[in-house]
């Protein structure tokens, strides 16, 4: 039987069940011109939501459910930012929305639903848990590429999304039932002291490879990057916003819990597998995406690239590495959030703003989005003094303190790569001359300007000012 | 307020880009003059150095340093010496002559491009002031972004592909730079630059140190053979953008082996010392030789530049030679001295030759050598500094170029007579492809009807060159009180070149 202890841990995410079932119920009974309350109410649920995890932090990881479900540092912080983030994809959203006849109820339930499952992933004490928390956050993120009925592109990403999604779900479970087959256990912290014990080794790594791929998969990472780009391309923006922040938040804490907390003990067996991965997206992605004119898929494979930066501080296994990591979902999130925010701010009702060329000459017809748009490219490619840069600085240092030097130089020659296309478009914003029917003087709503600016500001004031984020993740990670 | 001047020097002028962007296009002059008060605030602000500096103490002074990221041991850390505390002048000065000579000049958003400016000068003074690896490596980054948007935006035709192969071109040597700095870091736990000049290196790690230290400042200083970038910047950037570039950013790179290279690496810096004098004196030779044929006025001044640059970097590397080869340690110094006069001789007069040549463009809008001739004719006043900075660039005693390059020659000289027989060289194809430029521009018959409808320099431009030929003529004739700010402090990076790691 739970205890009212265990209620009481898993406050924050009854809650956010409780209201997405009511908005359900309420958006049922709602005339389509009263729909600006429910954007707002997810709005303000999500902030009390962010406030419950704050407050409610624990300084010592207690553990729910008997052990299903643990709540520590790393996972309040991943919490934290990925609720921050949905607040900021839907404020981004709503104009987009409204002009595209999709301000609908489902959005914000599917949304609120998706943020739960990215909950229940981070926190996740057993394999049970991950597999749970992780299907109600791509489930609903199948429904969400798919929402946009009128999109022949989207229903394809949609489809194609589904099924590789569900054929890495089948991977990942298939690793996980011989994980257990070898270990006899499904508890994260269990499974950390049986695999040292195990009298299957060969059955372990077998299972090991198969959730390996489920990883990369959910994570984006190159070879198991295909769905990236067409569902980047295929799906609305705003929903292309969340895949790109919230989840990949998601992703990195469950490759985190299932790596380390779980299969700690077989690091020297991953740390290889994982490297091979990370080389493989900073190379196919920055390669790719040069070639890219559609500026959504640009940032989907600058996407697979970042995952690949990322998996360069998970390879490092260790504290200072998974934190470097950590920081680097986060930074990666908050510069996303900007560079899909600008497209959602310049799309207006029949013009998506999605080529590059769209972008000519934005600097001359609006300058401010210009600059925010240049904050997260310049921050994206990791130049100083912006946030992208010490997020990049501390998985190369950490790749340096785990004696895998080389993997710090691709990484170094990779970034040069990736830096010639985010200067492309930069290029193209300010030194373009603007043409007809390209983006213009954006119409959208003040709510969205000053949220989108204070986001994009962030990453300039968090470039000075990035110890304490640091200090944060690294103090989850039990550094001083 | 002494105790924080240099945070006040770096944050003046980046904090004065804010209201200067918001003055926005509608009201350009407020913008204008605004930019102009930061600029000269920054340079008042930047005499208070030297009186506060000691420059018979040398060493670093000034000293502000306060914990950035406690977790990383990462310092917010300043300090000057003798050689930054001329550096900074010198960028101080030049800020303020770029501002007036794009008064009227850049029409097209000009707050923007004023803003630039001062950000770019703030983030400087910035890399002249670090004394934490990493604090000086995003300084150091950070120039790109506003020269990128200044000659992207401001720039000529080709402004497109100049701009990004400068921008890729800097931040792909800088790169491998940060790979070392983090290895240095893996090692020391540190990024301050007197403990990692104290740290222990093998030599195989010093060589590669040295050599991703080297790509980094090779690039931005430039040497051959990766100077490729400058002359597309130069012809691309406004006048202001070429005036920065030339005069202050190259320095930076002979900065930084100077903060760099020569005490965390001297043994691999010994080593290859041979390398990097012969690298300079192909600059000095052979790109003496380009200059000389080029057909556009600003390519000709860019390939002199990265020839005189050839002198700096030879000076530096010519000093490793004589102190830890020959243990010559007084023409060590010459020579050591000879770089950094020619580094701040090189400011102004490139900085004024590119002033030079934008004054003709923009009467005439072609910067090709052919399309003028006779110009003196009409331009009275302006061949006179014309002339003045030519004889300048070419080494002529008594202008500040003849002062830094006598110095490393006789130094090279003691070294080895060869390495000053190539030296020499560029007295003579710099007086070659100078003079010419200034027979078949300034002199002659007035052969195209629109130079005869050339206007003599205004109120603004005059005072521009006039600052810029005051300076040159002065340290060329009274080098001294340079040679004195920067004495003790040349003492004391030529004493460390003495150290041994290994």
């Amino acid at each position: 039987m739970p205890t009212l202890n265990d209620i009481l841990i898993l406050l924050p995410e009854f809650y956010l069940v409780a209201v997405a079932c009511l908005l359900l119920l309420l958006d049922a009974f709602m005339k389509p011109e009263q729909r600006g309350t429910l954007h707002w109410i997810s709005i303000v649920v999500l902030l009390v939501a962010a406030y419950m995890v704050v407050a409610g932090q624990p300084d010592v990881s207690v553990t729910a459910f008997g052990g299903m479900f643990v709540r520590d540092q790393v996972s309040e912080i991943l919490k934290v930012f990925a609720l921050l983030c949905t607040v900021l994809v839907l404020v981004y959203a709503r104009p987009y929305l409204q002009d595209r006849r999709q301000f609908i109820g489902e959005f914000y339930t599917l949304i609120l639903f998706a943020v739960i499952g990215v909950m229940l992933l981070v926190s996740a004490g057993s394999l049970v848990m991950v597999y749970l928390g992780l299907e109600l956050l791509t489930l609903s993120s199948y429904a969400l590429v798919a929402l946009n009925r009128d999109s022949s592109l989207s229903s394809e990403a949609a489809i194609k999304y589904f099924v590789l999604g569900a054929l890495s779900s089948g991977m990942l479970l298939y690793g996980m039932s011989m994980v257990y087959g070898a270990t006899g256990t499904l508890d994260l912290a269990q499974l950390h002291v049986a695999v040292t014990q195990s009298a299957m080794p060969h059955l372990l790594v077998f299972g090991l490879v198969f959730m390996l791929v489920g990883i990369a998969f959910k994570l984006g990472a190159a070879p198991f990057h295909m769905w990236i780009p067409d569902v980047y391309q295929g799906a609305s923006t705003p929903v292309t916003t969340f895949i790109a922040s919230t989840s990949k938040l998601a992703a990195f804490g469950m490759a985190w819990r299932l790596l380390e907390t779980g299969l700690g003990g077989l690091s020297q067996h991953w740390q290889p597998m994982l490297a091979a991965i990370a080389v493989l997206s900073m190379a196919i992605g920055n390669l790719v995406a040069i070639v890219q004119t559609n500026l959504k898929r640009m940032l989907a494979y600058s996407t697979i690239s970042h995952m690949g930066y990322l998996l360069v501080g998970l390879v490092s296994a260790g504290p200072e590495g998974y934190s470097a990591a950590m920081f680097y979902a986060i930074s990666y999130a908050l510069m996303s959030t900007v560079s899909f925010g600008v497209i959602l701010a310049l799309a207006r009702a029949g013009f998506e703003c999605e080529e590059i060329a769209d972008l000519k000459g934005l600097n001359q017809r609006s300058p401010w989005f210009a600059a925010l748009m240049a904050l997260a490219l310049f921050s994206l490619a990791g130049v100083p003094p912006l946030f992208g840069f010490y997020a990049k600085y501390l998985v190369l240092q950490a790749a340096i303190d785990a004696h895998l030097l080389w993997l710090a130089i691709v990484g170094a020659v990779f970034a040069i790569v990736g830096l010639y296309y985010y200067l492309h478009v930069v290029k193209v914003m300010y030194f373009d001359k603007p043409e007809e029917g390209g983006a213009d003087q954006p119409q959208s709503d003040g709510s969205l300007r000053v949220v989108l600016s204070i986001n994009a500001l962030a990453l300039l004031v968090l470039g000075v000012y990035w110890g304490p984020l640091l200090g944060w993740c690294r103090h989850s990670f039990g550094l001083g | 307020m002494f105790n924080h001047l240099l945070s006040l020097l770096i944050w003046l002028p980046i904090a004065g880009a804010v209201p200067v962007l918001l003055a926005g296009s509608a009201r350009p002059n407020l913008a204008r003059w605004l930019a102009l008060l930061f600029m000269v605030l920054t340079f008042v602000a930047s005499l208070f150095l030297l009186p506060q500096y000691d420059a018979t103490q040398g060493g670093m002074q000034l000293v502000e340093n306060h914990l950035w990221i406690a977790s990383l041991n990462v310092h917010y850390g300043l300090a000057v010496d003798g050689i930054s505390v001329a550096l900074i002048l010198l960028t101080t000065v030049v800020g303020i002559l770029v501002v007036v000579g794009a008064w009227e000049v850049i029409q097209n958003k000009p707050h923007q491009y004023m803003a630039a400016m001062l950000a770019l000068e703030g983030v400087m003074i910035g890399v002249f002031c670090a004394t934490d690896a990493l604090l000086f490596y995003v300084f150091f980054e950070a120039m790109l972004i506003p020269m990128f948007i200044l000659i992207g935006v401001w720039g000529g035709p080709r402004r497109v592909y100049a701009t990004l192969k400068f921008f890729i071109y800097t931040f792909f040597g800088s790169v491998f730079m940060l790979i070392a700095l983090l290895y240095l870091y893996h090692k020391a736990g540190t990024f301050d630059l007197r403990t990692l000049a104290a740290l222990p290196l093998t030599f195989n790690e010093q060589m590669w140190i040295f050599f991703a230290f080297l790509l980094a400042f090779a690039i931005k200083v430039p040497m051959v053979p990766v100077h490729t970038w400058l002359p597309d910047a130069h012809v691309e950037a406004p006048t202001g953008g070429s005036v920065v570039l030339a005069a202050v950013m190259l320095k930076v790179g002979t900065y930084g082996m100077l903060r760099f290279i020569l005490p965390i690496v001297p043994d691999a810096g010994q080593h290859f010392a041979w390398l990097v004098i012969g690298l300079s004196l192909v600059a000095v030779v052979y790109i003496g030789y380009v200059a000389l044929v080029q057909e556009d006025m600003k390519k000709l001044v860019a390939y002199s530049s990265v020839a005189h640059m050839g002198f700096v970097t030879l000076g530096i590397f010519i000093a490793f030679m004589l102190a830890r080869q020959l243990g010559d340690v007084d023409t060590a110094r010459l020579g050591m001295q000879g770089a950094m006069v020619q580094m701040i001789s090189h400011g102004f007069v490139s900085g004024a030759m590119f002033t030079c040549i934008g004054v003709m463009y923009d009467r005439l809008h072609t910067r090709l050598i052919k399309d003028y001739g006779g110009v003196i004719n009409v331009m009275p006043w302006f061949g006179f500094f014309y002339v003045l900075f030519a004889m300048a660039n070419c080494g002529l005693p008594g202008t500040s170029g003849f002062v830094g390059e006598f110095m490393v020659v006789l130094a090279s000289f003691k070294a080895n007579p060869w390495i000053a027989f190539f030296a020499a060289f560029t007295l003579i194809i710099g007086a070659a492809y100078t003079l010419w430029l200034v027979k078949r521009v300034l002199w002659g018959e007035i052969r195209n009807p629109h130079v005869a409808e050339m206007k003599d320099i205004n109120g603004r431009e005059t005072f521009v060159l006039l600052t810029f030929a005051a300076l040159t003529v002065a340290l060329g004739v009274w080098p001294e009180p340079l040679i004195h700010l920067m004495d003790s402090s040349v003492t004391q990076v030529v004493q460390q070149l003495a150290i041994h790691k290994i």
